[in-house]
């Protein structure tokens, strides 16, 4: 796994003697590189028809899961989103639908 | 070269911080600590030093206020005893842990309850598996000197850890001395610049400091750790012979005072160290080959350097100045029975708490235990090898008549 | 510890027997002696009994306790004798220097309760103390007195010391020097010993 150690990701297996002391990151935003997204029992829906794109669900988001591009949300990173449905409460259109995982 | 001058060890402490001029001091006051950053502010009041001082309000916060300028690239350094460790216990394993070589002044005191401000070595002893290198000083020219080594034994790039300059409390550190001091010019070269390799106020690398570790890794970051304190030992030997040229001051792992010979021996820490060579130049001219080993550097624990210079010993007295309250000895005799198991010699062991809360250690309290080690040798009989030096004690004949004499 | 000179001082608390052992120290250091002055520390109130102490030698010290067999005792307050048995360990060929307006005769008499028998000098070190300083600060005419009768170093570079000591101490209120000195000077001839 060369390419996450040129982040300076320390994978799992790695021996002691190649880590580095104290735990020390040497990189930052490297969080980038750890995908959350298994965690996730629930999966957000973006219904884009119903979405007015007032933005409220973007900034609630606790993982940066909803991307923006040209001042517009577009569809959930779902690499590192968990599925906490905190944009879906938060959606004053209901234009997230919070459905299962594997469905 | 060398200049003649007579301090106390605090003072000469102070002393060597201002030779050394760090970056970050930042210190709560605990007696008998108090006098270190005392005479330190003095210095940053006068612009003798550039430190940034940090008046902090508790030793918890002294230590992590210690931790976050050493992360961030700094030399940072404090000074406690006792109760103030004790705070700071928290804050001990992360500075070890995320492998920060900042200096600490122990000025050992006893811990509470009941409560007492005078020296003996629980304070040491309760933080000994924290991760800190401990090196303990006799005297204040050793308080001043482990000082100065302290900091190039730290940040050596193979150990990495922060160091407990220990001395003992009132005994060493309010006890003026003759001794002789460096030119500042001579402590900083030797001390040099700080280069870690990592530090968060580098704008070419950012990096983050304190992870949350996890098992996949936490394992070997802990193994990491081991390893350093394993290196400390050589590291600690170099930097001590690199000493020894510039002052002609031999230290080593341990001290050991007229070995060469002896039958019975101290295995002791601290300023008592003194005490002992005194009874034990009266001793050897009596006839009795007494010998004594003065542990200077007590982690990483010299266990098979200690075991070879004792191996032809047939009786020794491990003297701890903290009980160890696990009913089988104190931390320093159970260290160097469990050292000796390996060798084939195996001398009688045993084990005196002595002068806790400083309860004064009088020549007659170390005769005591030498008269001790020679009738184990002369009887072969160990009897109870768990036993105090100095405690007022109902069934001890000669203890009732000294106190009965001194109460008249 | 026939070549290490050992003193104890008795005072009470915010007299300055702790800051007279360690100028005694200095002074000694100065000589080019091996030195050790500290205190014990009790309970650090003022009034409250307390002792330092000092060892003087021409050969390195290690001894790190208290002294038990002192060659010289210092008492800095009086009234400490029906409090402490301040002649405790003295050895035989020492002395006891105790600040009275009494006559070493007188003080012996008092002393033979304590079954001391040996040398006895005495200083008024408050009459000194009041008419240099015009404080009571003991602790000055007693460094002097026990100077003179422990033999402890040429009175000349004694002299010597203590104005260099002095004149650092009172950096900021050099008016005080002059005074102290000349109580160190008057102890230095006023102490009477038998």
């Amino acid at each position: 796994m060369s390419s996450m150690k040129d982040k300076c990701i320390i994978e799992g297996y790695t021996p002691w003697q190649e880590t580095t002391p104290g735990g020390v990151v040497t990189s930052t935003g490297n969080a980038h590189y750890y995908k959350t997204g298994g965690w996730r029992a629930e999966k957000p829906i973006w219904l884009k028809d119903k979405c007015k794109q007032c933005l409220l669900c973007w900034p609630t988001c606790p993982d940066s899961s909803i991307p923006v591009e040209d001042k517009k949300r577009v569809d959930f990173d779902f690499d590192h989103c968990k599925g906490c449905g905190v944009c879906a409460a938060v959606c004053p259109f209901a234009a997230i639908d919070m459905v299962p995982e594997g469905k | 070269m060398a200049i003649r001058d007579k301090l106390s060890g605090n003072e000469a402490v102070a002393v060597a911080m201002r030779q050394i001029n760090p970056d970050v001091v930042a210190a709560f006051p605990i007696t008998p600590s108090t006098e270190v950053p005392q005479y330190f502010s003095s210095y940053v009041a006068d612009g003798l030093v550039d430190t940034e001082f940090v008046a902090v309000e508790s030793e918890h916060s002294a230590m992590s206020a210690c931790i976050g300028a050493q992360a961030a690239g700094g030399r940072a350094m404090t000074a406690t005893s006792s109760a103030g460790l004790a705070l700071m216990w928290e804050m001990l394993y992360i500075a070890a842990s995320s492998r920060l070589p900042m200096v600490m002044s122990l000025v050992t005191r006893a811990l509470s309850g009941p409560i007492n401000i005078h020296n003996d070595h629980s304070d040491a002893m309760g933080c000994r598996d924290s991760g800190w290198i401990q090196l303990f000083g006799e005297n204040n020219q050793e308080a001043y000197d482990n000082f100065i080594m302290a900091l190039r034994v730290g940040e050596h790039k193979d150990v990495q850890l922060p160091v407990l300059n220990c001395y003992d409390g009132f005994i060493t550190s309010h006890s003026v001395e003759n001794m002789e001091l460096l030119e500042d010019n001579l402590v900083k070269d030797f001390v040099g610049e700080y280069k870690p390799q990592h530090y968060m106020l580098n704008s070419k690398q950012q990096i983050a400091v304190g992870p949350l570790d996890l098992p996949p890794h936490y394992f070997e970051h802990k193994r990491l750790q081991a390893e350093a304190m394993r290196n400390a030992k050589n590291v600690i030997l170099e930097v001590s012979a690199e000493f020894e040229k510039m002052t002609g001051r031999k230290y080593g792992l341990f001290e050991e005072y007229r070995m060469e010979d002896a039958e019975i021996a101290m295995v002791i820490l601290g300023s008592t160290a003194g005490t002992a060579k005194y009874v034990i130049d009266e001793l050897r001219e009596k006839g009795v080959k007494a010998g004594l080993i003065k542990i200077r550097v007590f982690r990483p624990f010299p266990a098979e350097e200690l075991a070879a210079a004792l191996s032809h010993c047939k009786a020794i007295a491990i003297m701890d100045k903290a009980d160890g309250f696990n009913a089988k000895g104190g931390a320093l005799f159970n260290e160097i029975r469990s050292a000796m198991y390996d060798g084939d010699a195996r001398p009688a062991i045993v084990n005196y708490i002595y002068g806790l809360g400083g309860r004064d250690v009088r020549t007659n309290d170390l005769e005591k235990v030498y008269d001790a080690l020679a009738e184990i040798v002369a009887t072969g009989v160990v009897g109870d090898p768990y036993r105090y030096v100095g405690v007022i004690d109902a069934n001890d004949v000669a203890v009732q008549a000294e106190a009965a004499a001194a109460r008249e | 510890m026939s070549n290490v000179l050992e003193i104890r001082w008795h005072g009470r608390g915010g007299q300055g027997a702790k800051t007279a052992s360690l100028l005694l120290a200095e002074a000694a250091f100065d000589t080019g002696k091996y030195i050790q002055g500290f205190p014990e520390y009790g309970p650090e109130r003022m009034g409250a009994p307390i002792t330092a102490y000092n060892r003087i030698s021409d050969k390195p010290i290690t001894i790190h306790c208290n002294i038990y067999e002192p060659d010289y005792v210092v008492v800095v307050d009086e009234t400490l004798l029906d409090v402490v048995d301040v002649t405790s360990g003295l050895k035989a060929h020492g002395a006891i220097i105790v600040n009275t307006e009494k006559t070493p005769e007188e003080m012996k008499e008092k002393l033979s309760t304590y079954n001391y028998s040996g040398r006895v000098y005495t200083v008024d070190a408050k009459k000194i103390s009041m008419e240099t300083l015009g404080r009571y600060f003991p602790n000055t005419p007693m460094l002097g007195a026990v100077v003179k009768v422990a033999n402890v170093m040429d009175e000349k570079v004694f002299i010597e010391s203590m104005d260099n000591s002095f004149k650092h101490k009172f950096a900021s209120k050099p008016t005080v020097i002059a005074p102290n000195m000349e109580a160190v000077k008057r102890a230095l001839v006023e102490v009477k010993g038998a």
